[in-house]
């Protein structure tokens, strides 16, 4: 018992020092350039608290549940040696964790607005929700087929940096084609698929993967699945933006 | 009441993104692995943690960072601010905006450290490179790279220049880096901009943009206000490259010095 709790305090620590940096930033623009008082101290600790508590459950979970039944699985699709499963595992774990993702439907939400004011749907409720449950289902059918694309690299031991690179010139072709208002929603739908669940869950496949295949490197190639999953949002929204 | 409501709401919209994960986990283990997953109560549990974790993560966030980080957003963004620690005369130029610049450092680089994706990646990749990637040295390089991000997407908003001349040369960045690079890095550092940005990085920095968009005149909030996400996920790349160069560059002339050392020794 004491020697959890003692663990439970370690992690504790831990946490506090992740999260001082913030603290700092934020204490010294208040006093020093803003030069304000805090208002809502209580409200302010007891937020503080909870950050904490937060993370060091967090951390304690991923370790205990996350990175182990991300890696079974992988270890147990590899035995199991069915590669169409395996795929289709790959694409609903991409598309489920991905359309109900809440950072993704505010962007929606807020990309249909812009097309609207800009004129290229209808200023009406009606089609701007139509507009962004198409984004939505586009960025989660994207991240669904970029993991689907980095399970195969696995597979087949294709060079990642050849294929990201092809990914930077179509994002650049289709730049230049796509209207302009979409080009900034599209850019960050990248950095937004990808949640606090979905990241240790998919290195761990992607790690353990590579570490139960034969001639692959864990290092070389578990890792990527995020970069796939980060970069075919924007082709595809940046698709979506010049088909609609 | 209030507080608890709050906690109630979080854990419940916590565990709706949680229920299609766990059902897709647990749809293929029974129907298509069929087999028992191993320690099912430890897994379980663990799960059960990170579900509290994000609630109470979140509440705190909600509670305490957010409202101050977007006041201060608002703040730094105000002309009367801005006008008070100008240091050009006649019209707001882009270098009266520094405290933003500053601001969007600091805020970049502290709200990535304390990132639980990343700090979950880091994990990972410490345990696989066998304690050769740091955790520490992983997410300082990253932090350092969404901080150099978010500070040159915030000039971008106040010059007003299109978002694709910058994402165009940084590819070509990472391009070029990715030749020079050692090979090992060049996943994770590619993996390192898609972690960077999730649940603390991207509420305080999108009140940042928006503020900066609505303010800064002849902005469009809607047009110029996003970007910013984009930034932060591309520059991790380059310094997580950079950093490995670095290390690679130090310890090769530790070498060569060595080398040289034993060699001085030998002719002695």
């Amino acid at each position: 018992m004491n020697k959890s709790l003692l663990a439970f305090a370690h992690s504790l620590m831990g946490s506090v020092r992740d999260l001082l940096p913030i603290f700092l930033v934020i204490g010294f623009f208040q006093i020093f350039v803003l030069q304000q008082p805090l208002e809502n101290i209580s409200s302010l600790v007891s937020g503080i608290v909870f950050v904490i508590l937060g993370l060091t459950f967090f951390i304690y979970g991923l370790e205990m549940g996350l990175f182990p039944i991300g890696e079974s699985m992988a270890n147990a699709f590899a035995r199991k040696g069915s590669a169409f499963w395996l795929l289709i595992f790959a694409f609903s774990l991409g598309f489920g964790t991905t359309v109900a993702e809440p950072a993704l439907i505010a962007i929606a939400d807020e990309a249909a607005r812009v097309a609207a004011q800009a004129g290229h749907i209808k200023n009406m409720q009606e089609s701007m929700a139509s507009y962004a449950i198409g984004l939505r289902f586009t960025v989660a059918l994207s991240v669904g087929v970029a993991i689907v694309i980095g399970v195969m690299r696995i597979l087949m031991n294709w060079p990642i940096h050849i294929m990201i690179m092809i990914g930077y010139m179509m994002v650049i072709v289709l730049t230049s084609f796509a209207p302009d208002e979409i080009i900034g929603i599209a850019y960050d739908s990248g950095g937004v698929t990808t949640s606090t669940i979905t990241v240790p869950l998919v290195t761990a496949l992607g790690v353990g993967l590579a570490s139960s295949i034969s001639g692959r490197n864990p290092m070389l190639d578990g890792f990527g699945l995020i970069a796939f999953a980060s970069l075919l949002p924007i082709i595809f929204v940046l698709g979506y933006g010049m088909i609609i | 009441m209030g507080f608890f409501h709050d906690l109630y709401s979080l854990f419940m919209s916590t565990l709706f993104d949680v229920i299609p994960i766990a059902g897709i986990i647990f749809g293929f283990q029974f129907l298509v692995i069929r087999k028992p997953v191993k320690n099912i109560k430890k897994v379980l549990t663990g799960m059960l943690y990170v579900l509290v974790g994000i609630t109470f993560f979140l509440l705190g966030l909600e509670q305490a960072l957010f409202p101050v980080g977007r006041m201060m957003a608002e703040q730094l963004t105000n002309p009367e601010f801005l006008q008070g620690v100008r240091i050009s005369t006649g019209d707001l130029q882009w270098s009266d905006y520094y405290w933003v610049y500053v601001f969007a450092f600091a805020i970049g680089a502290s709200t990535t450290i304390a990132e639980p994706a990343l700090i979950a990646v880091a994990i990972k990749a410490n345990e696989v490179s066998g304690g050769a990637i740091g955790v520490w040295g992983l997410r300082v390089a990253v932090a350092i790279g969404v901080a150099v991000g978010i500070a040159l997407g915030s000039y971008r908003i106040v010059v007003g220049m299109p978002i694709h001349y910058f994402i165009i040369t940084g590819y070509v960045i990472v391009v070029v880096q990715t030749f020079y690079a050692p090979r090992l890095i060049v996943p994770l550092a590619y993996d390192s901009g898609g972690v960077t940005t999730s649940t603390v990085t991207v509420p305080l920095v999108a009140a940042l943009g928006l503020g900066l968009a609505e303010t800064v005149p002849g902005r469009s909030a809607l047009i110029d206000g996003f970007g910013l996400i984009a930034f932060a996920s591309l520059f991790p790349i380059i310094s997580v490259m950079a950093y490995a160069q670095i290390s690679e560059l130090r310890s090769r002339r530790e070498q060569r010095r060595r080398t040289k050392e034993m060699y001085e020794r030998s002719r002695r």
